[in-house]
């Protein structure tokens, strides 16, 4: 019997991995002690916004990616951390925290990660990528009337990323979004407990407004690539990619 | 930096810094045996002792999780919650505050640790400085005899093998420990330390602290139930 060819799968062409350009990086204070920037060959990138402003999709497409590319990727993000993330979360149920007290819980659970996974990570040359970094801590805080220049001195342990993105979504937007996903809305994300409005609703527009306009604040000193996240997923991803790129061949964001 | 006295505070924060060893803790307890006996507002609160944060503190402390830099902000964490939900509000309410260490031994281990002097000094900056700090200074080899005399189980971070100053726990402790004193002393003056001699005996130093607390304190005005 006449054996039938195997049926031929379409291969993709195999394209020429790009060997990231070298960058160099800073800490914006006094940073970890011991840590020889000179060896961290990776990139640290993050994606900053609201809660569903499509930080988590927009990440997960970007490491498929990356992968895809032969680029070795990790993902951290906020309240994640062995060290203290249980504790965290524990304590904000029973909204007992002071803001200080609040203040340095994160910053502990921040300052774990960033010397267990991504100082670690970016040494052996991986890619990470961070669903929020100290700007949502900053701007969260200072919302609550925390003092900016205490903010400054605590995160300057902090690793200045090598792109940050801010993903800019409407309140009203977000709200819709919220909805869309889950059928209420979440204690904190609504700043309940700044006591801006009894009622719910109200309280998340009023306090996604003011958490924004920190970030606006912010990106004044910090330089944030502001994305426009009110388009399709496709339409921020490919944005995203065309920046990444550029950040891989040239060493920085265009 | 002020004291609670110069911020108007009606209370007033009472801390005793030392390396372990030095005898503080004894001297705290019995000054503050002294101050109820005679019927005043007094409140007592330890370094590290947060409920909430101890699970962290411990967690991170077993399983040696912890970097100079996390070690430090758990502890800033801890003091923060008692700080800001104890402390403030005792003192509001016109308490005598007594303080089994203050931030002084934040400042000291952290920047033996290896961490920014001036970061961690940002960190605490939000803290009102004590009325009254009481040092407790003993040679080096009079707090590491009575810690180590009794041949006890030293704890990693305690010993400072974090420091990796040698595989030895005991000959890191006292490595650790001759490091912290130095740190300790560097700061005495800005800080307005009160040194007490802490190779005297137990009554000898008491006596001093309470005739301090006597003399700079107008105790009268911290009873219970005024006359």
């Amino acid at each position: 019997m006449e054996k039938s060819p195997a049926p031929r799968i379409k291969l993709r062409r195999l394209e020429k991995i790009v060997v990231p350009r070298p960058s160099a990086k800073r800490f914006y204070g006094h940073g970890i002690p011991g840590v020889d920037l000179e060896q961290l060959a990776g990139k640290l990138i993050v994606v900053e916004g609201a809660d569903g402003s499509g930080r988590s999709t927009q990440i997960a497409r970007l490491v498929a990616w990356l992968e895809g590319c032969g680029h070795a990727s990790v993902q951290v993000g906020l309240k994640r951390s062995t060290l203290v993330s249980e504790e965290l979360e524990r304590a904000q149920e029973g909204n007992i925290l002071s803001h200080t007290t609040l203040s340095l819980f994160y910053a502990t659970d921040f300052a774990d990660q960033l010397e267990n996974i991504i100082l670690p990570a970016l040494k052996a040359g991986v890619m990470v990528l961070a669903d929020r970094y100290i700007y949502t801590l900053m701007a969260r805080d200072m919302v609550r009337g925390m003092n900016e220049s205490w903010l400054k001195n605590l995160y300057g342990m902090a690793l200045v990323p090598d792109a940050v993105f801010y993903l800019n979504v409407s309140p009203e937007e977000l709200v819709q979004r919220t909805f869309a996903k889950n059928s209420a809305l979440d204690y904190w994300e609504s700043g309940m407990d700044l006591g801006l409005s009894r009622d719910m609703f109200d309280s998340f527009l009023k306090y996604q407004a003011l958490v924004a306009a920190q970030f606006k604040r912010l990106q004044a000193g910090y330089g944030f690539s502001i994305v426009d996240g009110h388009r399709s997923v496709e339409a921020v991803n490919q944005e995203l990619r065309k920046k990444i790129t550029a950040l891989l061949a040239s060493g920085r964001v265009v | 930096m002020k004291t609670f006295a110069e911020l108007k505070f009606p209370g007033r924060l009472i801390a005793v810094e030392g390396l372990d060893g030095s005898g503080k803790s004894t001297q705290i307890h019995l000054l503050q045996r002294w101050l109820e006996l005679q019927g005043l507002k007094v409140f007592f609160s330890e370094w590290n002792s947060s409920e909430l944060v101890k699970a962290a503190t411990s967690k991170g402390k077993k399983r040696e999780l912890l970097t100079p830099t996390t070690f430090s902000l758990i502890h800033a964490t801890d003091f923060a919650d008692r700080y800001e939900r104890q402390l403030l509000p005792l003192l509001r309410a016109g308490h005598l505050v007594l303080c089994d260490r203050y931030i002084y031994t934040a400042f000291a281990r952290d920047t033996v640790r290896g961490c920014p002097p001036q970061w961690v000094r940002g960190i605490y900056s939000y803290a009102a400085k004590p009325d009254l700090t009481f040092f407790f200074k003993a040679d080096l080899e009079v707090s590491l005899r009575r810690i180590l005399d009794g041949r006890p189980e030293l704890k990693h971070f305690e010993a400072g093998m974090d420091l990796r100053l040698s595989h030895d726990p005991y000959e890191s402790f006292r490595i650790f420990q001759g490091r912290i004193l130095d740190q300790y002393l560097a700061m005495s003056a800005e800080s307005n330390f009160l040194l007490i001699d802490a190779n005297q005996q137990i009554e000898a130093q008491q006596n001093i602290v309470r005739r301090t607390v006597a003399a700079r304190l107008d105790l009268a005005s911290f009873a219970r139930e005024k006359a």
